[in-house]
């Protein structure tokens, strides 16, 4: 029998009002709001300016800009798309909502650490804008030697500076991560009971926490360079720029698995949720994320084929970078067999669960394209390579991204987006992602370099096809922008467990109180427990139809 | 996997996330070691830029090096070894509950790294008055020069790299010896001081290696 | 994580032989090692390290994931010095013309 209630219960939304209970929250659900405040406003940034690229690159000719400001445009669509949106992206948002959840926690384990990181990120995106607003800088998101040390005369520091604060909002990150899901686990829930999105977070941390500091320090050295002309990278005083990609490097191949690892964690959370299986293989994928983390640390050098580096390095670089494509397969597959003789539904999550298969597959491929070192060297700086890191980075990391925020978006605002304009957007998103880059692919191979802001006119017709693939794709990421600030006002109630997901964090209200659980949970089952959920479900319906409306 | 404890930590109050002081006192341990791992990395980058260079020019890297005061170096080695030592006996004070050994210690310890950092300033000024700093007034006798001067620019950089953290762990002893005086870390929690003992070992540690790579680089 | 509380006996004693590998890493590089000075140098400061680590960072006696950790991060860093290396040392190794 239902006790009357006097008021309804709080939740984390409602439990305190005011600018000030938000921003000296310590709660990682509001936390994780203001995170994706502040990701969006950087994604939205990142956006115009590729929008200035693509306009850009309508006509032939380098008519609409000058080089030098066509130079600063694609380097800050590069600076602010990798490392204030898609390195801390899902981790930031998703995972600081959801890691105490799934975990049983009430919280992460260093509250006042995960704001702090929040003010360093944003932060470092204030002295990113006032770069960009004292004229920018011109390098290329990979601030390579010597350019940016003795000849560039753009805000190399500023903006550099600027990640290095973001680096250390992202370590911060990374640790509460660790130490949360070491020493907080609920009762029962031991490391092969977890959800899949936990071990990919996991992963994506021990990433940040082994290669954060190397771009900490590779930045440091790059500012002493330029500053102090020490000469670590200028040939004159007997230092080697190759140096600087040596380093910049370590860091940034691991961080396009901290891009990509959450989202493949998402990625197992939509699937065996939308086809009602535990996902296949589980001790499988949840190893092929530490494998990722860890092999994705031997193989930098594949950006470096056409540098002097050693053409024997190289040849190691290579055979380590098709490796390391394993454990990433080993998941694609295991989805695919998750997805067989499910019962699967096309909501809108698994829309872009779909999507992400084919884009992150076709992205995967042309990277082994890449590790051979005979096909690099004539595809490097070309279009070829633009188009492999979107495939993976838009659409694998963007899609999951969308696919979590629509899966979550109950859990975290405690309303339901609209389900029609939902699937209309995930699929104009993926028609306007591959009208935008697949042409990429093509004019890449044709010989079109990339950072040029004019081109020959025989490329005009796929650069067209790009650029108007890129309206449609904004179009298809404006949508969700409206409805889902629509729903927050006017979206209807969402149940605790809309999806009928398994999973600690459906076992609480949506929106979940502050302290995430009325009472501790205590885990019995493994992860994706479908059978457990329909018995429980059967058994429920059978007492509701039977008595009155008891509290199962 | 949680060893045995000779504290308990049992009826003492918490931070809300936590189950138990003990899971807390766990969790900021681990904290702590994850960062110093972090630290690993972030010198060690450097000292990747130092070796590298080193290997090329091992001439201009041994002239160099005998450029600075051996003396003072070593004289700084056995000063911050030995605030390792009273640091850890300052985590001894707090365990065992010795307000005295706490606060005796940690004064030793904040008086040691000021040693330490006095003396850095004596090296770094002298450097200045011989020209030794990297940048438009460097002058190093010879045709080494240029190399010479990607010693010193790691020297200055790895030093004062350095520094910096023992700056940041000053503070962080001021803030122990302020609780200590209070009379807050008792053996049931003593888990800052040991944690910021953690650091400051670090700390030390960095230099175990620093000192004979910068000054004890000699040519043969 | 230790609670742990170590015997000041044994703090003193790895003093004592901190200070005495120090004394004796200044010896070593007086004499004429060759290429050995630098190995011999960083086998000292590794003793060195490794003692202040298990005894005053207590790791001997906290849980092994610590010094799984520790060793993870040596070895990562051995990882970014050893590719590093061994982009250098080959690079003479492909006979170009005219070299």
């Amino acid at each position: 029998m239902n006790r009357p209630h006097a008021e309804p219960a709080l939740d984390y939304i409602t439990a305190q009002y005011g600018v000030r209970s938000w921003l000296l929250t310590r709660d990682h659900k509001r936390i994780a709001l203001l995170y994706l405040a502040s990701v969006t406003a950087m994604f939205v940034l990142g956006g115009l300016f590729a929008v200035l690229i693509r306009l850009e690159l309508l006509t032939p000719a380098g008519d609409l800009m000058q080089a030098e400001t066509y130079n600063k445009v694609f380097t800050m669509h590069g600076i602010m798309m990798v490392f204030f949106f898609l390195i801390p992206g899902i981790p930031a948002v998703l995972g600081n909502f959801l890691v105490p959840l799934m975990v049983g926690a009430k919280d992460l384990a260093f509250p006042r650490l995960n704001l702090l990181s929040w003010y360093l990120y944003t932060i470092a995106g204030a002295f990113t804008l006032y770069a960009i607003v004292v004229g920018g800088v011109d390098t290329g998101w990979t601030f390579y030697t010597p350019y940016s040390t003795s000849w560039s005369t753009s805000n190399v520091i500023p903006v550099a500076f600027g990640i290095f604060i973001a680096g250390f909002s992202s370590i911060l990150t990374g640790l509460n991560f660790i130490v949360t899901i070491h020493t907080m686990r609920a009762p029962g829930l031991t490391w092969f009971r977890l959800p899949l999105f936990i071990w990919a977070q996991y992963a994506t941390s021990i990433i940040i926490m082994l290669g954060t500091p190397v771009l900490a320090i590779t930045i440091v050295m790059l500012g002493l360079e330029r500053g102090l002309h020490i000469g670590i990278f200028d040939p004159a005083l007997g230092g080697d720029p190759v140096l600087f990609q040596h380093f910049f490097w370590f860091y940034s191949h691991p961080a396009v698995y901290i891009m990509i690892l959450p989202a493949m964690g998402v990625m197992s959370e939509l699937i065996s949720t939308f086809s009602r299986k535990p996902v296949f293989g589980y001790p499988f994928v949840a190893c092929s994320s530490l494998a990722i983390a860890l092999l994705g640390f031997f193989v930098w050098g594949h950006h470096m084929f056409t540098s002097s580096q050693s053409v024997y390095a190289g040849l190691v670089f290579s055979i380590l970078s098709f490796l390391v494509a394993i454990p990433s397969a080993v998941k694609v597959f295991n989805w695919t067999a998750t997805l067989y003789k499910g019962s699967i539904r096309f909501d809108t999550p698994m829309l872009y669960a779909f999507g992400f298969i084919g884009l992150f597959t076709i992205g995967g491929l042309t990277g082994l394209f890449l590790a051979c070192t005979g096909l690099d060297i004539h595809v490097h700086d070309t279009y070829f390579i633009v188009a492999h890191f979107h495939y993976i980075m838009v659409g694998g990391t963007i899609m999951a991204y969308l696919g979590g925020l629509h899966f979550w978006w109950p859990k975290i605002t405690g309303k339901l987006y609209p389900e029609g304009w939902g699937r209309l957007s995930a699929l104009i998103v993926f028609a306007g992602f591959n009208l935008t880059f697949f042409p990429q692919f093509v004019v890449g191979y044709l010989g079109m370099p990339r950072r040029y802001h004019a081109y020959p006119p025989e490329f005009q017709v796929l650069n067209v096809m790009s650029s108007a693939g890129a309206s449609i794709l904004g179009v298809g990421y404006l949508i969700p922008l409206v409805y889902f600030i629509w729903s927050m006002r006017y979206g209807r109630d969402a149940a605790a467990n809309p999806w009928g997901a398994t999973g600690l964090e459906w076992q609480t209200t949506s929106p979940p109180p502050t302290e995430n659980f009325e009472t501790v949970p205590v885990v019995t089952t493994h992860a994706y427990d479908y059978h457990a959920q329909a018995a429980r479900e059967r058994a429920a319906a059978a007492g509701g139809a039977g008595g009155g409306g008891g509290a199962a | 996997m949680t060893p045995t404890s000779a504290t308990s930590h049992q009826g003492e109050p918490h931070a809300h996330q936590f189950v138990d002081a003990a899971q807390q006192a766990h969790a900021a341990t681990l904290g702590m070691w994850a960062f110093l791992i972090t630290e690993i990395l972030f010198f060690g980058g450097l000292l990747t830029a130092y070796a590298v260079y080193r290997w090329m020019y091992p001439e201009a890297w041994a002239d160099a090096s005998s450029e600075l005061d051996l003396g003072l170096g070593a004289f700084n080695t056995a000063v911050l070894i030995g605030s390792s030592l009273t640091m850890a006996l300052a985590v001894h004070g707090a365990q065992t509950g010795s307000r005295r050994e706490q606060i005796s210690m940690l004064l030793m310890t904040i008086l040691l790294g000021g040693v330490f950092l006095g003396v850095k300033v004596v090296e770094y000024s002298q450097k200045f008055e011989h020209h030794l700093v990297p940048g438009a007034h460097f002058r190093f006798p010879g045709a080494e020069a240029p190399h010479a001067e990607l010693f010193f620019g790691m020297y200055f950089g790895l030093t004062g790299l350095h520094a910096a953290h023992m700056i940041v762990g000053l503070g962080l002893l001021l803030w122990l010896l302020a609780g200590a005086l209070r009379g807050r870390w008792t053996p049931d929690y003593a888990t800052p001081v040991e944690n910021v003992g953690l650091y400051w070992h670090f700390v030390d540690i960095v230099w175990i290696f620093l000192f004979p790579l910068l000054y004890l680089v000699h040519r043969h | 994580m230790s609670a742990h509380v170590v015997p000041r006996r044994i703090y003193f004693t790895v003093f004592t032989l901190l200070m005495v590998l120090t004394f004796a890493t200044v010896q070593a590089s007086n004499l004429d090692l060759g290429r050995w000075a630098l190995v011999v140098a960083l086998v000292i400061a590794c003793v060195k390290a490794t003692m202040v680590m298990l005894w005053f960072m207590h790791v001997k006696y906290s849980s092994r994931l610590i010094p799984l950790g520790l060793v993870g991060g040596f070895v990562w860093l051995m990882l970014l010095l050893g590719i590093v290396f061994s982009d250098y040392l080959s690079r003479g190794w492909v006979p170009y013309p005219g070299k």
